[in-house]
């Protein structure tokens, strides 16, 4: 490319012929064929914008009907009696549900997405780890009602042995209290939504891991360090802030999953300080276990947290993606 | 650290001649652990497996760090910690996944046979056994089609619009919210569509409803894999084209599709199969319906996840029910690993070719 450049470059006569080329194509949209491709193109663009700013406007619409006739308050209230005729609901058990049961989630896959990730790049041998990338990537594809199910019928069983032994060595925590129900709470939930978050949270870290460096990791093994120093000293200061957007897209996806935590959660509108005692649901439980039964201010009403909801994991989403987008510009300068 | 490094090490503890323990000592202190884990686990009476083996993988860490501490030194100590340490995390993590697939293959296989494809929920409730998953088979085809029909396209142009004409300010805002669009939770996409779809405009529960609000999670999907692959293209390939005197549009239709269509089709093919999965705008917008019913415009339909998750909840614990839920999540997987499969086989095959 370049060499053609140059040895083109001397002759002259490339030069008068480019107005009426700069007319023709530098735009590119003056042949019809151009203009019309160009503007379908872009009008699938404009369109993606007018649907997000369609579903804030039609969503905050439906919310705004119902939550003027609401009669308890729409944040405070531990209620969700919709249908009612002066309708009574508020968020508060839903967002203690959904964030708790997020951060229970991230707290268990975190770690150990980072470390099969490591595992992948670092420790197993390569055809190993790419075997293992290819699962992990399958099993990203799993549809969440599979894990609802398998978490309903398979998880929640073999939780019991669990639940007593946690109280019986944690109970003093105040966290861990068992009152002896089925568990079907917070913390099975968490452990669900951790096990689904898991393949995006590896996927993400793995190829910021993959990124890191090689000559930083050599120089440090030709200074002595051990395995570890490496990926402690080079890889992980190098894939901090890729972790850190991995797993708030898992975060994303954790806070808006609903089929799993509709399978597995009983839910109970008071908030519990015990995540292994009945209390709290999350918003998109909410929405599917209530839904049926809804009248058109119930659904308005469910609209109106979906509305909340949707509101939060644009802002997870959004902050992840700033990172990650931060991220790629000074790694870029260094490359 | 940085001490030890810079400091020659004294004749006695080189690390080159120091003792080292030998390789198979991981699994023998693996071993170990294991089998003092279940031997605490059975004198103390632990009901759960699980007990089992937290006991066992903490006695593995611990142990592994007092022995190497103490034979090969502190920092090849804490080496072999993180070592074991990632081994247990990928353990750990396999498990449950494990058990999962075979929970739902082994539980999956009773009631799967040719009388389950092709029948439906028409003469049978939902707590009897019998009846079978053809009416959400053909749901969740139509369904899927017509959302990649409506998705595609839209995806298709955008990524082009991204990759070949954007500049300045609408792309920079398109490719945000195409990131932001790809983290919408599905129910959200469902309740727009109901919104606008069902409460203001007035139609019915239909399995186009339902296509439109999984399009929605399906273009951003498109939009992103279409677009690294047009990345992939060479720019040569266009200069060529375009110093032919050939016409925009007609180089990226007959020159950069045609060198991307491998990878493009392998990323539709993927937001396929996550699409096929999604539970919850279908529960909202298509309804369910025992019957068969193959008109997708007209009426409520029935899709494979929502058989499952309807034939666990509303059949009141009734093991035929749970039974066929599992079957149908059976058939559920295979088609999107099977889809998850060609895609990637059609990747690895028409991967386009960078420079030459």
């Amino acid at each position: 490319m370049d060499i053609s450049t140059k040895t083109t470059a001397p002759p002259a006569p490339t030069d008068p012929p480019t107005p009426s080329l700069d007319k023709r194509g530098a735009r590119g949209a003056t042949r019809p064929g151009d203009r019309i491709f160009l503007g379908l193109s872009r009008g699938s663009g404009i369109l993606l914008l007018v649907i997000m700013a369609a579903i804030a406007a039609f969503l905050t619409y439906r919310a705004s009907m119902v939550l003027s006739k609401n009669d308890g308050n729409f944040l405070t209230t531990f209620e969700w009696n919709a249908n009612a005729t002066p309708p009574v609901f508020g968020i508060a058990v839903l967002a203690f549900g959904t964030i708790v049961s997020s951060v229970v989630a991230m707290a268990i896959a975190v770690p150990v997405a980072v470390g099969i990730a490591l595992f992948i790049t670092h420790y197993a041998p390569k055809k190993l780890g790419g075997t293992i990338a290819y699962v992990v990537d399958l099993l990203a594809a799993v549809p969440s009602i599979v894990y609802g199910l398998w978490g309903a019928l398979f998880l929640v069983p073999h939780l019991t042995g669990f639940y007593s032994w946690l109280d019986d060595y944690f109970g003093w925590t105040g966290i861990f209290e068992w009152q002896g129900g089925a568990p079907r709470t917070l913390l099975a939930v968490g452990i669900l939504l951790a096990i689904m978050i898991l393949p995006i949270i590896t996927n993400v870290s793995r190829e910021v891991f993959r990124q890191a460096p090689l000559m930083h990791q050599e120089a440090a093994l030709a200074l002595g360090a051990t395995r570890w120093e490496v990926i402690r000293m080079s890889v992980i200061p190098f894939g901090r802030s890729g972790v850190i957007s991995a797993s708030m897209l898992g975060l994303g996806r954790a806070l808006g999953e609903t089929m799993a935590v509709a399978t597995v959660l009983s839910p109970s509108f008071e908030i519990n300080a015990s995540l292994l005692d009945p209390g709290g649901g999350t918003f998109a439980q909410n929405i599917a276990a209530k839904f049926s039964e809804a009248t058109e201010q119930g659904r308005d009403a469910l609209i109106a947290s979906g509305l909340v909801l949707f509101i939060i994991t644009l802002v997870v989403n959004g902050a992840a993606r700033a990172i990650i987008a931060r991220r790629k510009e000074y790694s870029g300068a260094n490359a | 650290m940085s001490n030890a490094t810079i400091t020659p090490p004294a004749p006695g503890t080189n690390s080159l001649s120091a003792a080292r323990l030998p390789r198979w000592s991981p699994y023998a202190i693996a071993v170990g652990a294991v089998a003092i884990g279940c031997a605490i686990g059975l004198g103390a009476g632990l009901g759960s497996q699980i007990q089992w083996g937290l006991i066992a993988a903490v006695l593995f860490v611990l142990g592994t760090y007092g022995i190497a501490a103490a034979v090969e030194g502190k920092r090849q100590a804490k080496d072999r910690v993180a070592t074991s340490v990632v081994w247990v995390a990928f353990i750990l993590a396999v498990i449950p996944l494990v058990s999962l697939i075979w929970e739902t293959v082994s539980r999956g296989v009773k009631v799967l046979d040719v009388f389950f494809l092709t029948h439906s929920m028409g003469v049978v409730t939902d707590y009897e056994p019998g009846g079978g998953i053809y009416h959400a088979i053909i749901g969740t085809l139509e369904q899927v089609g017509l959302a990649t029909l409506i998705s595609v396209p839209i995806g298709l142009l955008t990524a082009i619009y991204l990759v070949e004409y954007g500049r300045g300010k609408l792309a920079k805002a398109v490719t945000f919210f195409v990131d932001v669009m790809t983290g919408i939770p599905s129910i959200v996409a469902g309740l727009f569509i109901l919104s606008f779809w069902i409460l203001i405009l007035g139609f019915s529960y239909s399995g186009f409803a339902g296509s439109m609000a999984l399009s929605i999670l399906m273009i951003p999907v498109v939009v992103r894999s279409t677009e690294e692959m047009l990345k992939l293209v060479p720019n040569e390939l266009r200069e060529a084209s375009l110093a032919l005197g050939v016409p925009k549009w007609r180089t990226i239709l007959k020159v950069v599709l045609p060198t991307s269509i491998g990878g493009i089709t392998t990323g539709v093919m993927l937001a396929i199969a996550r699409i096929a999965g999604e539970t919850a705008p279908v529960l909202l917008l298509v309804w369910g319906n025992p019957l068969i019913n193959t008109d997708p415009f007209q009426g409520p339909q029935s899709s494979l996840p929502l058989y499952i998750y309807q034939q666990y909840q509303n059949s009141g614990g009734s093991p035929a029910a749970y039974d066929r839920a599992w079957a149908a999540a059976l058939v559920l997987i295979a088609f999107i690993m099977i889809l998850n499969l060609v895609a990637r086989g059609i990747a690895r095959w028409k991967a386009p070719k960078t420079g030459r």
